[in-house]
């Protein structure tokens, strides 16, 4: 996973609160058995109507996604933060998110930065009176940049060491192995097992 | 980053040393509450440091549920890091999102979907994974099965890459939806790194009234705390109407715990959870059954425990529940109307609410039982267990069919299929003029072609009423399967009790 320290980029104002994860991409492009390639099918109902947000400049370049509550709701298909960054957003702010969808997120480099909703409001306008303007994400400092406005943000502490460090979680985890075998040789035996199979 | 590990084995003769290593590696922290409990039992690796700088525990996993959908990029993972499936034996796959419902015994038509499900069984071969494939007696969907087979039990760690994967938290097990990079994870280490939840008390206290079931129950507490209220929690369900349930509806209830935003919802194994896995394929038998039952049953939560968060819902007063919107919180008594957006206090639950009612196109003040729907779904994970196939068989039994309804009747297993055909259920719904169709996902995410129309109305028994879930431009309304019963019959959105007497062909028995 590459590191990740700041990002700045043209942030995208999504008034509505739960955004869930058949809008971010309908489940017909679920089939698919590859990890990229997405960036057709997110928000790809929506984006059928001219007047949604990614379909107007400059927002059809933004980077950082500015979401009502609760967003990503619902299943807890990874393929939601592949649409994502797929279609180049490096970031998403919101007040509260899904829980399966922050983790994936933290797993493969995109931000879910947590925000109070009164700044997510403050950044709402003036992204909307001032449309191309550019969002910082810092995740050394824990802030986000709108213009004059400086706001914290909120990320797991751990995520976030991950993801300045650029480390992959299941590397981490083996390095732990002696751990898990020791741990295995004490399951009980009323564990059931998948094999040999009984039908 | 790290070396391929070696495949897994056990040496006897270190279990001793590696208990005593155990012990010390993973202190234990205080455990009083069911989730509490089955967390701790799990701890391979005790995280450092408190709140916010914790650590993540790193934490074993006793099931890996997989299906086609959300595994073949984290097969691919494991091929491109050359590393092997620590586990299979702890490990197994179904095909269910993807299937048909019809014709199962020719080559699936689209592509797609095809390669996907090929793609399952060539890397289950490949990696060792037991199967269970179309066509199979115990192919269907991934949280039907595991039950059904007694693979989830009480006190068990369950993972698969699905949100409703809380569904086998019916049983006391801690079970809960991951991501593709966390399959490939648990793939490669049979454990994932996390930070303990939140724990909250659902009390439920009372008895539900005929034709009140616990699908009401769960859409009653979403609305009540909302699509994010259960975010960061483990749910537990208790209460008196929570124990007089059976099996098949705890797991309605729990299977959508993550409509609230838990990841897990959790009931406390009691006689009626052993009394369902007794005899399943893989519960533990003879000494080792005792055995188990002991453990099972210490793990109930204490009385002097403390939940982070109590929720209370009376189910003396409940009614028949459905929504109106498009989030699963969106939802009303089935005797109440359309609500009006200005009655929500807040600007973006307005907002929210006034485009839910012209996505939906109702118009607010409407009666709910005034609106007519098209279609009726009575299927998914949530709802196509043997139970609620029974509760809809003896609504319809003896009544006809509203003919403007087209109903479909997807059994969630081929087992459940097979014993519904043994009580003749498929000709009750047969002779109603339902579909009868063979076990998968089906219309609740319309992967297959079993999709709504463009403006199509569903009165489904499902678990997600979003936009274009069903299929694009169709509008759900999530019932239990007696209102989805009712509705077919009506044609409106209706509870049993508006229905006539059934007519003389058989008596009607009354399930809730």
């Amino acid at each position: 996973m590459e590191k990740f320290s700041t990002h700045t980029g043209i942030g995208v104002p999504l008034r509505q609160s739960n955004v869930d994860t058949d809008q971010i991409i309908p489940a017909v492009y679920l089939k698919r058995i590859t990890r990229t390639g997405f960036e057709d099918a997110l928000f790809s109902s929506w984006r059928k109507n001219p007047e949604f947000i990614l379909n107007q400049e400059p927002f059809n370049r933004g980077s950082v996604l500015v979401a009502g509550a609760d967003f990503a709701t619902g299943s807890s298909r990874e393929h939601a933060v592949w649409a994502l960054k797929d279609y180049g957003f490096k970031a998403v702010l919101s007040s509260r998110f899904a829980d399966i969808f922050r983790g994936n997120s933290g797993k493969q480099g995109l931000i879910a930065a947590e925000l109070a909703q009164d700044d997510i409001e403050l950044i709402w306008k003036i992204l909307e009176n001032a449309p191309g303007t550019e969002v910082t994400v810092d995740l050394e400092t824990k802030l986000v940049t709108a213009e004059s406005l400086v706001v914290p943000f909120h990320i797991d502490d751990y995520t976030r060491w991950r993801l300045l460090e650029g480390l992959d979680d299941i590397g981490l985890t083996l390095r732990n192995e002696p751990d898990i075998t020791a741990f295995e040789a004490t399951r009980p035996v009323i564990k059931p097992t998948t094999l040999p199979a009984k039908v | 980053m790290s070396e391929p590990t070696t495949p897994h084995t056990v040496d006897d003769a270190a279990v001793e040393e590696t208990a005593a290593q155990v012990a010390k590696i993973a202190p234990r922290r205080a455990a009083k509450t069911l989730a509490e409990k089955v967390w701790r039992d799990h701890v391979v690796r005790l995280g450092e440091g408190e709140g916010d700088a914790a650590q993540p525990d790193l934490l074993y996993i006793d099931l890996h549920l997989i299906h086609e959908v959300t595994s073949p990029q984290a097969f691919e993972g494991l091929r491109l890091a050359g590393r092997p499936l620590r586990r299979p034996d702890l490990t197994i796959a179904t095909e269910d999102h993807n299937t048909p419902t019809l014709a199962i015994d020719k080559p699936i038509a689209d592509l797609t979907s095809r390669t996907q499900i090929m793609t399952l069984r060539n890397n289950c071969a490949e990696f060792g994974v037991r199967l269970h494939s179309l066509g199979d007696a115990e192919q269907g969907i991934v949280h039907v099965v595991g039950p059904q087979l007694g693979l989830t039990q009480p006190g068990m760690t369950v993972v698969c890459g699905d949100s409703h994967t809380s569904t086998h938290g019916a049983v006391g097990a801690l079970a809960f939806g991951i991501g593709t990079s966390e399959v490939e994870h648990v793939m490669a280490t049979q454990t994932l790194p996390l930070k303990p939840f939140r724990t909250m008390a659902i009390n439920v206290e009372g008895t539900l009234r005929p034709g009140v079931s616990s699908k009401d129950i769960i859409l009653a507490i979403i609305a009540k705390i909302g699509t994010g209220g259960g975010q960061g929690y483990v749910l537990e369900y208790r209460g008196s109407a929570i124990r007089a349930l059976s099996m098949d509806a705890r797991m309605t209830i729990c299977n959508m715990s993550i409509e609230a935003g838990a990841r897990a919802g959790m009931i406390a194994p009691d006689e009626t959870t052993f009394a369902y896995l007794k005899g399943r394929p893989h519960a533990p038998e003879g000494a080792q059954w005792d055995e188990a039952v002991q453990y099972w049953t210490s793990l109930r939560t204490e009385d002097d425990a403390e939940f982070d968060t109590e929720v209370f819902l009376d189910a003396n007063t409940l009614e028949p529940f459905v929504t109106w919107g498009t989030n699963p919180g969106q939802g009303v008594s089935l005797s109440g109307s359309v609500p009006f957006p200005e009655d929500f206090g807040d600007e973006n639950a307005k907002a929210a609410a006034e485009r839910a009612l012209a996505y939906m196109d109702l118009e607010a003040g409407t009666p709910m039982k005034d609106i007519r729907v098209d279609t009726v779904f009575l299927g998914s994970c949530t709802n196509s267990r043997v139970e609620d196939l029974r509760a809809a068989a003896d609504i319809i039994r003896g009544r006809e069919k509203d003919p403007n309804i087209r109903m479909l009747v997807v059994p969630g297993s081929a087992r459940v299929r097979l014993e519904a055909e043994a009580e003749g259920l498929d000709q009750v719904f047969l002779d109603f003029g339902a579909e009868w169709r063979f076990a998968g996902c089906s219309m609740c995410l319309g992967m297959n072609p079993d999709q709504l129309e463009p403006g199509e109305r569903c009165a489904s028994t499902s678990n997600r009423n979003f936009e274009g879930r069903q299929g694009k431009g169709g509008r759900t309304h999530l019932v239990s399967p007696v209102v989805a019963a009712a509705t077919a019959v009506r044609g409106t959105l209706s509870s049993p009790s508006d229905l006539e007497p059934a007519g003389t062909r058989s008596a009607t028995s009354f399930v809730a």
